[in-house]
């Protein structure tokens, strides 16, 4: 909503200065969005006329003129516009003058000739208009007065961002209403007479649909010279809210629309048919709007027809066919009230709205109507000529107001405030609001201007908007002490992040939609959630896995030109079950591509490999061992993935990604990655301490020949078996291949650690449980190498 | 001059001369072994009479300790001297970089999240978490969103198949919070949300935080000053001016706009309100004993004020020269 501030003090005035009243509104809920000058500073212009004009005897462009500028005497102007003519009015900046970007009219010489001011174009006074030089201002334009004060230039256009529950203020009418009721400033009225009929022309109102159309007032205007021109100080109006100018009687209704905030439309009564019927739309009906558009109608559509045809989509857009044109000579004017409901919605269903559809949808006053058209008759009447007929008025059903109680102790707990019920009371005044004073508050009845007042929270709000949100105190609240838990088994989201961040993870955040291609190359999904509304077809499917979105950031950084990428991301993914419904599980996953530590001279420049990031997996899940089987995944080399599996159930993937992809996506190396089950990383444990064993550990080391094909993890399944109850530790230290082992073959170094807790062991308990340990490993082919 | 000192003067000079250990050994051999020329002399005591055995052998022992004395120095200072030479010999460039490797850091947004959490966990707020593939009733109906409301529409809201929605705020987070918690509440719910937009202000998903607090008497006055309190310890400013400004959701009434002053004027940063009654209605909570205040904010601008990003896109495009800035 744009409206001058000229035309607002026309009605109100507080003694506010614009930014002033600027902040006012905007702490009443009324955002100001922009306030802009009509024009910009400048000083000493004023109307003159043109009353000689010749040659420059020294340059063909230029022309020498005398003004009379209101002085006393002429003033020689050297000009070179084009439109410089005897006789012309036009704005003339004398010395002393200021124009726009501080340039100073001095009197100077122009090829010799003395020229004492500067004949003004719109464009050098800042309000640029089509014409090409000077502005040419109408013939009974007062010279000498200051060219600000004529074009009313001393102005500033205000922005406002009307929230949808305040429809009441899409209208001059409605602003000044309510800063009349903050300020208490006085609201000068607008005589609306009702216009005495000339003529018996009529043509009847129908309304089929009572519930949509509260109400229709109808008026023939016969004789109009619709081409008359549309007087100054409206068009001023018009462009100064954001409209333009179009002919006369079109200007009528937008201005009528501007200032009471009522919609009207104009019909050429020629093209009318019979009388109006206002009914929903019947399927097979079209209707060519103004803005040419065909629109196939539908029945949940409220039509305006004459006997055999739509003419307007109510409340939203008129026809192209029965609108009032410059040659129109009889109109016939439209005011109505159209229920909020059966136009909600519907422009963007559409897909084109009108200043109309924008305020019927958000609630016109539905006691406006007959107002309105008085206005707008009156202005044509003044503007166009023409006499008048009688109003035409059919009522459908109209919203009620109900009476809506608010209790002075509840605005008290709400708003943390007491206010006192004369406060109160002075308030709902100032609003215009009627109410009356009830034992413990107020029962109130909203006026039929305001949609938002329905239940006794609207009032408070109201309350508190009128009586400031400034005003009402921020002290520190009290609340009922109560510790947050923290259990200890569950650990903080922050630490599982710090600790990716500490193995040199850089945290991504990467969107949850992606390209269909990700879900069937990185997850095997060939049915993924997808989008009804994609913003991009490579948005286009919820992700079931985090790995297309770390590949897609690996990618963008080789581009980049890094040649070492480590990233992490925490987010949750959507697994469509078999029974339709959905899970949503939060997933940890990172990827390592390039060398294992940054480059650097300690360290030989190794890639990182299965086993970096079997290692970041585990100390993710310390001090919770899991197992890793040999797992397929299809982002994953069949031969260098693990699943990682914890209490028996699988809780995510790691691996080396598959030749296949990193082709695909262009990627020189494998990165490796691995993605687990968040829920299972944030899990912890709370510690019950053990006795520490006072006697001595004893090692043994063994090194096992076995077939490459037998793995650790059999190995030392089958020793542990065999192994006697103080074994402590039986881990592998070392892996070798080569002289001494025969192909196909690999030997693996172990580490056995044995204590007991209540006694020093001795040899032979050794000897035998080490012993045992070997038979079960020799059981899996093992041998002891030589 | 005696016998003695003289053997004491040619011993120290000797003693002075030596540059090793074992030449030590020999010259203190030479005065002090078995026939060393001071032992000889102690031996020829036995020959003289009481009283001037008494004077010449204080005097040789003195010459002995005195010989003894410059040994010891002189032992130390080829000790020392060797020791300086080594640890010489042993000096590094410390100017070289450690070993392994540094660590990396965490996303702004989620930086920005951890702090605000934290602080409203000071006073005592939890945090909640929910779906982002959201029901109709959670994201709008629970909310007091009306049917027709616009952003309802496909244009601002993503649908998935079988008409349900991605998340277009957190607010379902405090719907579902509420369905299973009684007051009093305390919560703040951070997360991911989507909506139809993309451009250098927009970002078809991004981040938001809720905060609730519903207890018997939490009023618009505690809202203000919750707020205020976060912001100001939020930017470390005790002087950051705060407004807030009357504005319209359907789901909290009074509603407000939070602004804050900022160097170019007020800049809004959130929006809140006291919880509608009709949400908590929708959500078994009796709005006659109950009342409460809920307000949403945007991480990622909270994250692009505090860090001066002027484009939220940097947060989405995990640039890792962008991201190592945080680190």
């Amino acid at each position: 909503m744009q409206f001058s501030e000229q035309w607002l003090r026309s009605r109100v005035n507080p003694s506010l200065t614009t930014d002033e009243l600027s902040y006012l509104l905007t702490m009443a809920g009324l955002e100001v969005e922009e306030v802009e000058q009509a024009a910009p500073a400048f000083s000493g212009v004023v109307i003159a006329e043109v009353k000689e004009c010749v040659k420059h005897e020294n340059a063909d462009r230029l022309r020498v003129t005398k003004v009379d500028a209101g002085t006393g005497e002429l003033i020689q102007i050297v000009c070179g516009a084009p439109n410089v003519a005897v006789g012309v009015k036009i704005p003339c900046a004398l010395p002393g003058a200021i124009l726009p970007g501080d340039f100073k009219i001095k009197p100077t010489k122009m090829r010799g000739v003395e020229s004492g001011g500067m004949l003004c174009s719109g464009k050098e006074l800042g309000v640029p208009d089509d014409v090409d030089g000077l502005l040419l201002l109408p013939a009974d334009a007062p010279v000498g007065q200051s060219i600000r004060d004529y074009l009313g230039l001393d102005d500033a256009l205000f922005t406002l961002k009307i929230t949808p529950n305040r429809a009441d203020c899409l209208s001059l009418r409605g602003i000044a209403r309510e800063v009349a009721a903050l300020t208490g400033a006085p609201l000068a009225p607008l005589a609306i007479d009702a216009v005495t009929p000339q003529c018996d022309d009529k043509r009847s109102v129908k309304i089929d649909a009572a519930n949509a159309c509260g109400r229709y007032i109808g008026r023939v205007i016969k004789g109009v010279n619709a081409a008359a021109a549309t007087p100054e100080w409206m068009r001023r109006r018009l462009e100064r809210s954001g409209l333009r100018p179009i002919s006369a009687i079109v200007d009528i209704t937008n201005y009528v629309l501007l200032e009471q905030g009522q919609p009207m439309h104009a019909f050429d009564l020629a093209k009318l048919d019979g009388g109006i019927t206002v009914r929903f739309a019947r399927d097979g009906e079209k209707l060519v709007c103004l803005n040419e558009k065909e629109v196939a109608l539908t029945p949940e559509l409220l039509v305006i027809a004459d006997d055999s045809k739509p003419l307007a989509i109510a409340g939203i857009m008129g026809g192209l066919d029965s609108g009032v044109t410059t040659e129109s000579s009889e109109i016939f004017f439209e005011s109505a009230f159209f229920n909020p409901d059966i136009i909600a919605g519907k422009a963007r269903d559409l897909g084109f709205g009108s200043d109309s559809s924008y305020r019927y949808e958000r609630g016109v006053d539905f006691v406006l109507q007959q107002e309105a058209i008085e206005r707008a008759t009156a202005l044509t009447l003044e503007i166009c000529g023409g006499v008048a007929g009688p109003l035409v008025e059919t009522v459908g059903k109209l919203p009620a107001r109900n009476r809506v109680k608010v209790r002075t102790a509840r605005v008290a707990k709400v708003l943390g405030v007491t206010l006192a019920a004369e406060q109160i009371a002075a308030i709902f005044t100032r609003l215009g609001f009627g109410f009356d004073a009830v034992e413990d508050g107020f029962v109130v009845e909203a006026p039929s201007f305001r949609y938002d007042i329905a239940i006794e929270e609207d009032l408070i709000e109201e309350i508190a908007r009128v009586y400031g949100y400034d005003a009402i105190p921020s002290d520190a609240p009290r609340s009922r002490l109560a510790m947050l838990p923290q259990p200890e088994t569950l650990r903080p989201r922050g630490e599982v992040r710090r600790l990716l961040a500490g193995r040199d993870f850089q945290e991504i955040v990467s969107y949850a939609f992606v390209e269909e291609k990700w879900e069937r190359d990185f997850a095997g999904n060939s049915n993924p959630v997808r989008l009804q509304n994609p913003i991009a077809s490579q948005m286009s499917v919820m992700r079931s896995s985090l790995i297309g979105g770390l590949v897609d950031v690996l990618a963008g950084n080789l581009n980049r030109k890094h040649n070492r990428v480590r990233v992490f991301e925490i987010a949750r993914v959507f697994l469509k079950q078999a029974d339709g419904s959905l899970l949503q599980p939060e997933r940890v996953a990172g990827l390592a591509y390039g060398s294992r530590v940054a480059e650097q001279w300690a360290s030989k420049a190794e890639r990182v490999d299965f086993y970096d990031a079997k290692a970041d997996v585990e100390a993710l899940l310390y001090p919770r061992v899991a197992e890793y089987r040999k797992g397929e995944h299809p982002a994953f080399h069949p031969g260098r993935c693990a699943e990682v599996v914890l209490d028996g159930a699988v809780v995510g993937h790691v691996g080396e990604l598959h030749p296949r992809w990193v082709q695909a996506y262009g990627l020189s190396t494998a990165p490796v990655l691995f993605e687990l089950a968040a829920e299972v990383v944030e899990q912890s444990r709370r510690v019950a301490v053990q006795p520490v064993s006072k006697f001595q550990p004893v090692r043994r080391d063994l090194a096992l020949v076995v077939a490459e094909e037998i793995t650790l993890a059999a190995l030392q399944q089958a020793m542990q078996a065999a192994a006697p109850a103080f074994v402590r530790e039986l881990a592998l230290f070392d892996v070798y291949r080569g002289k001494g082992v025969e192909e196909g073959k690999k030997s693996l170094a172990l580490r056995i650690i044995m204590q007991a807790d209540d006694r020093t062991l001795v040899d032979d308990e050794v000897e035998q449980g080490v012993a045992a340990m070997l038979a079960a490993a020799q059981g899996c082919g093992a041998e002891l190498r030589a | 001059m005696s016998n003695v000192d003289v053997i004491l003067k040619e011993g120290l000079a000797a003693l002075d001369t030596v540059t090793d250990l074992v030449e030590l050994e020999q010259v203190k051999a030479r005065y002090l072994g078995k026939s060393g020329a001071m032992t000889e002399l102690l031996k020829q005591l036995g020959k003289l009479s009481p009283e001037e055995r008494k004077t010449a052998g204080a005097t040789i022992n003195a010459a002995k300790q005195a010989f003894e004395g410059r040994h010891n120095e002189v032992r130390d200072g080829i000790n020392n001297a060797k020791l300086e030479q080594q640890l010489a010999a042993e000096a590094l460039d410390v100017s070289l970089p450690g070993r392994g490797q540094l660590p990396a850091g965490l996303h702004p947004v989620t930086l920005t999240l951890e702090r605000i959490t934290e602080l409203f966990a000071t006073l005592g707020f939890a945090v909640a978490d929910g779906p982002e593939i959201e029901t109709d009733f959670h994201n709008f109906q629970a909310l007091n969103i009306p049917e027709n409301h616009p952003a309802r529409a496909m244009q601002d809201t993503f649908y998935v198949e079988g008409g349900d929605v991605l998340r277009t705020h957190t607010s379902p987070i405090q719907v579902r919070y509420m369905l299973d918690n009684q007051p009093p509440i305390k919560i703040v719910a951070p997360g991911r949300v989507y909506r139809v937009d993309s451009d250098a202000t927009h970002s078809p998903m991004f981040h938001q935080m809720e905060g609730l607090w519903i207890d018997r008497d939490v009023s618009f006055a505690d809202l203000k000053a919750t707020i205020t309190d976060f912001l100001r310890r939020f930017f470390e400013r005790d002087d950051l001016q705060v407004r807030f400004r009357p504005s319209f959701f359907p789901f909290t009434e009074p509603s407000a706009e939070i602004d804050v002053l900022g160097e170019r004027g007020w800049l809004e940063v959130g929006g809140c309100g006291m919880v509608h009654p009709n949400v908590l209605r929708n959500v078994n909570i009796d709005p006659e004993q109950f009342t409460g205040f809920a307000f949403g904010i945007g991480l990622d601008r909270f994250a692009m004020l505090r860090y001066g990003v002027n484009d939220l896109r940097l947060f989405f495009e995990n640039d890792l020269n962008f991201l190592k800035q945080f680190n």
